[in-house]
């Protein structure tokens, strides 16, 4: 195994886990706040990329506006999902919003493959993002750099606003005593639909940044959605930090399978979910359930 | 989570104490209807209907009397597709020993992905079955003698006891009617045994449970073997009548599907998941042949279900004769 | 019922679920006076708090605050109309230090007390700002949870048991707070259990029973209803 395809595997392990954790964050704070387990997020990954491309091809948008205007777009999807829906079912057993979001998996799923079937659709990345950069102790392709500095960036910028500024502070009391929180005169209701909103606005950009790596296809998400699970299981869905910093660890550690054992490289998530299940069941980062 | 400890656990939407004895003059009346179906109906697919109902009521044994959601169940049926598929193909098993062996199998997968997932309770128990099945699938993607996406196909469907022919399509509906029937009458022993009792007391009220000095987990654990293994009868004998165990059978979207029967039909309830699974199979059937998108229906009918719908058919349809009654 | 009313209680019934707590409460609480309510454990009392807050969503009979009704209204709209909750064991947020606690709530009317003047108040809760909420002591907590109303602007303070599990100091000292606050004209309803304390600062005292008022003290009648609120407290 030479140096040079080892770090081309860790390379893409690092990009992966770049997902991962830009969707294991979004289930975390979804589920915090909201007590849901949001199915649906692999889905609206796949309309967020899917959402990037029709604005190349019918508005001739290309790719730096989708990754502005794609977030905003599965955001105001997502506030639209919560309002006429998830809300219905607040204060319910969360296996219930499981379903529903599985549901509404199935039918967003369903409607692009009814249209697009289940293959790809190319999304070339910008000209900008062409090309390979030399970091010093690796050649590395240019694009898979930019969507670890761009999902870091993220992932960071979440994190302080959940942490540090006064908005975070009302979701990390609503998270902790919703009643309370709303008996101070704070607005909970729109909080959650709002945080539902930015959870998924968040799955969305995730998806523009996928499109050039994977083709834009419809089920891109729902495979990626139950890795992502094991992700949360692993790392606990209650520590923003512990999604971010497990969504990396196995994006790696899956990458490095590929160079050693690739047949295992699929598994690996699901195997390193079961020991952690063994030997610490609450997760690396959580606190019992 | 301090804001929704107060909420009911799923299955507690249905009237859930159903006790006392089955009306034998229904069960009666329901047998001679499905000895009747097949001559009006086509066999095979009055037969995918009773495999549906086997295994949504396989799985209505956690969710409904465990209040345990398993989103793998998918994982126990195509295991025992596979173990079905391959000793009677390859190894020239008889059926019988073929179909034991498709429970055992099953059963076995049961214990492993059961002893993981109790660990973790309400939604996590749902997210580790899903990713445990989904390892499983891409296991079952990669193994040869599971013959990758074109699946084991031309299984042999060979003779009952060594004399009937199952390639007769009445003889194989009455062979899998009886066994699909005592799965039927397993479950419901098992529900109305002590067994199934200290399940739902398990169900209703976890800590008082443990209080009571029961070893919650051993019960758990062995309710989702006992699921496991009935799913997996349903899943082998899926595999002999259709001579094919392949892929689709341990896809998460399968196990979707057996959720989408007991939700339909009624969580808790002994009939809901049977009639659920009958309906779905039908509708599959009615869709297929539309060329309408099916995952989209079927994707409504859930959220239709979770939103307006939650006790399920046979679920509204007791409490609304509760509601008459009293 | 006075027309000076800053929070007037009227026939009012609430439920936890199906357990029916409130069996019609009534009360009213004048501007500027401190009022107690005392009573058992399970007489209702925290409850009349959380149900005139809307915490307790189900609910029936009229709340009115500054004669708006609020019994219709949401939790959020009700301290909207000049309310400050201090609930029972404080509810100091763990997630949160000891300043993001601080300014949770938001402003519900103008010339609340500014940060500045918290800390002045309150010096310790300057020194620990950083620090998790619940790491501060307990007589801390009560401080902080005291001070978090004060900066809404709110003129009417509901306070659960600001005493319960405290050190005798602390104590007195929460005391003199509630006597201060009622000197600048806060309109305080108290919920008590410690009698003795609460003869100490409130004008008037609604006995509570079986979730309704069933006598009512003025804070001269003490000494000659002695005996009776002893039968009633079961001290």
């Amino acid at each position: 195994m030479s140096y040079q395809a080892l770090m081309a595997q860790l390379a893409i392990g690092v990009s992966n886990g770049a997902f991962y954790a830009m969707l294991s964050l979004g289930l975390a704070v979804i589920f915090g706040m909201l007590n849901v387990v949001n199915f649906a997020h692999g889905a609206l990954f796949m309309l967020g990329a899917f959402v990037a491309l029709f604005l190349k091809l019918k508005l001739g948008l290309g790719y730096f506006p989708a990754l502005l205007i794609v977030p905003i777009v599965v955001g105001l999807v997502g506030v639209l999902i919560d309002l006429t829906m998830l809300k219905r079912l607040r204060g319910l057993d969360p296996l219930y919003s499981l379903l529903l979001t599985f549901g509404i998996t199935l039918v967003l799923e369903g409607i692009f493959r009814y249209f697009y079937g289940s293959s790809g659709v190319p999304y070339s990345a910008p000209d900008e993002l062409v090309g390979a950069v030399d970091l010093g102790f690796m050649i590395m392709p240019l694009y898979r750099f930019w969507v670890i500095v761009a999902s870091a960036v993220v992932c960071f910028g979440t994190w302080y606003a959940i942490e540090r500024t006064r908005l975070g502070a009302y979701l990390r009391a609503a998270t902790e005593n919703a009643t309370l929180t709303q008996a101070f005169g704070i607005n909970v209701p729109v909080l959650l639909t709002l945080t539902y909103g930015l959870g998924v606005g968040l799955a969305g950009f995730a998806g523009v940044l996928a499109a050039p790596i994977y083709q834009v296809n419809p089920l891109m998400g729902s495979n990626l959605i139950i890795v992502v699970f094991a992700v949360v299981v692993i790392g606990g869905m209650g520590s923003i930090l512990g999604a971010i910093v497990s969504g990396f660890a196995l994006g790696i550690l899956e990458g490095l399978t590929k160079v050693f054992y690739p047949e295992a490289s699929n598994i690996v998530v699901f195997v390193v979910m079961a020991i952690v299940l063994l030997v610490k069941p609450a997760g690396l980062f959580g606190r019992a359930t | 989570m301090s804001k929704v400890e107060n909420a009911p656990p799923v299955a507690a939407v249905s009237p859930s104490t159903r006790t006392g004895r089955a009306p034998l003059l229904w069960v009666a009346l329901g047998i001679v209807v499905l000895l009747l179906l097949p001559h009006v109906l086509y066999p095979v697919f009055v037969m995918k209907a009773l495999i549906a109902a086997l295994f949504a009521c396989a799985f209505n044994l956690m969710l409904g009397y465990g209040g345990l959601l398993s989103f793998g169940h998918a994982a126990f049926f195509g295991t025992a597709a596979y173990a079905m598929a391959h000793s009677t193909k390859v190894w020239g098993w008889p059926f019988e020993a073929g179909l034991l062996l498709g429970v055992i199998a099953a059963g076995f997968m049961g214990v492993v992905i059961g002893v993981l997932a109790i660990r973790r309770q309400g939604i996590y128990f749902a997210m580790i079955t899903l990713a445990l099945s989904q390892m499983l699938y891409f296991v079952y993607l990669q193994t040869p003698f599971t013959h990758g996406e074109d699946g084991i196909q031309g299984v042999p469907r060979g003779r009952v006891l060594g004399v009937f022919d199952l390639g007769d399509s009445m003889i194989m509906y009455h062979t899998l009617l009886l066994i699909v029937l005592c799965g039927f009458w397993l479950i419901w022993r098992a529900v109305h045994s002590p067994f199934g009792q200290v399940l739902k007391a398990i169900r209703d009220n976890e800590p008082r449970a443990i209080s009571l000095g029961y070893n919650v987990d051993r019960y758990k654990l062995l309710a989702f073997i006992l699921s496991a293994a009935l799913s997996g009868l349903a899943g082998a004998l899926n595999a002999v009548v259709f001579q094919l165990a392949s892929l689709n059978d341990t896809t998460w979207q399968h196990s979707g599907e057996v959720i989408l029967m007991t939700l339909l039909g009624g969580v808790g309830t002994i009939l809901g998941p049977a009639v659920g699974g009958v309906l779905v199979v039908t509708l599959q059937n009615y869709l297929a042949a539309s060329g309408l998108p099916v995952d989209v229906v079927i994707g409504l009918i859930f959220i239709a279900c979770v939103l307006v719908f939650r006790r399920g058919l046979i679920g509204e349809l007791l409490a609304w004769r509760e509601k008459k009654k009293s | 019922m006075s027309t000076d009313a800053v929070l007037s209680v009227q026939d009012l019934q609430a439920w936890y679920g199906e357990s029916h707590v409130l069996h019609g409460m009534g009360f009213d609480v004048r501007a500027g006076e401190v009022v107690a309510l005392i009573g058992r454990n399970g007489a209702g009392k925290t409850t009349t708090l959380r149900a005139i807050t809307g915490i307790v969503k189900k609910r029936t009979g009229s709340v009115r605050i500054e004669s708006h009704e609020a019994i219709k209204l949401r939790s959020d709209k009700i301290a909207k109309l000049g309310l400050g909750y201090v609930p029972e064991e404080r509810g100091i947020f763990a997630t949160l230090s000891v300043r993001e606690n601080l300014l949770l709530p938001p402003a519900v009317k103008p010339n609340g007390m500014t940060e500045a003047q918290i800390y002045e108040l309150f010096p310790r809760l300057q020194e620990r700002a950083r620090s998790q909420g619940t790491k501060l002591s307990g007589g801390e907590q009560q401080m902080l949870a005291i001070a978090r109303v004060l900066r809404t602007g709110a003129r009417l303070l509901l306070l659960d048991e600001p005493t319960e599990g405290l050190a005798p100091v602390i104590v007195q000292q929460i005391g003199r707070i509630i006597r201060d606050l009622r000197s600048q004209g806060f309109t305080i309803l108290l919920v008590e259990q410690n009698f003795r304390f609460a003869a100490t600062c409130a004008d008037r005292f609604f006995v509570v029973e079986h979730g309704r008022v069933v006598d009512q003290v003025a804070a001269g009648d003490m000494e000659a209803k002695s005996g009776e609120l002893a039968a009633y407290l079961g001290v």
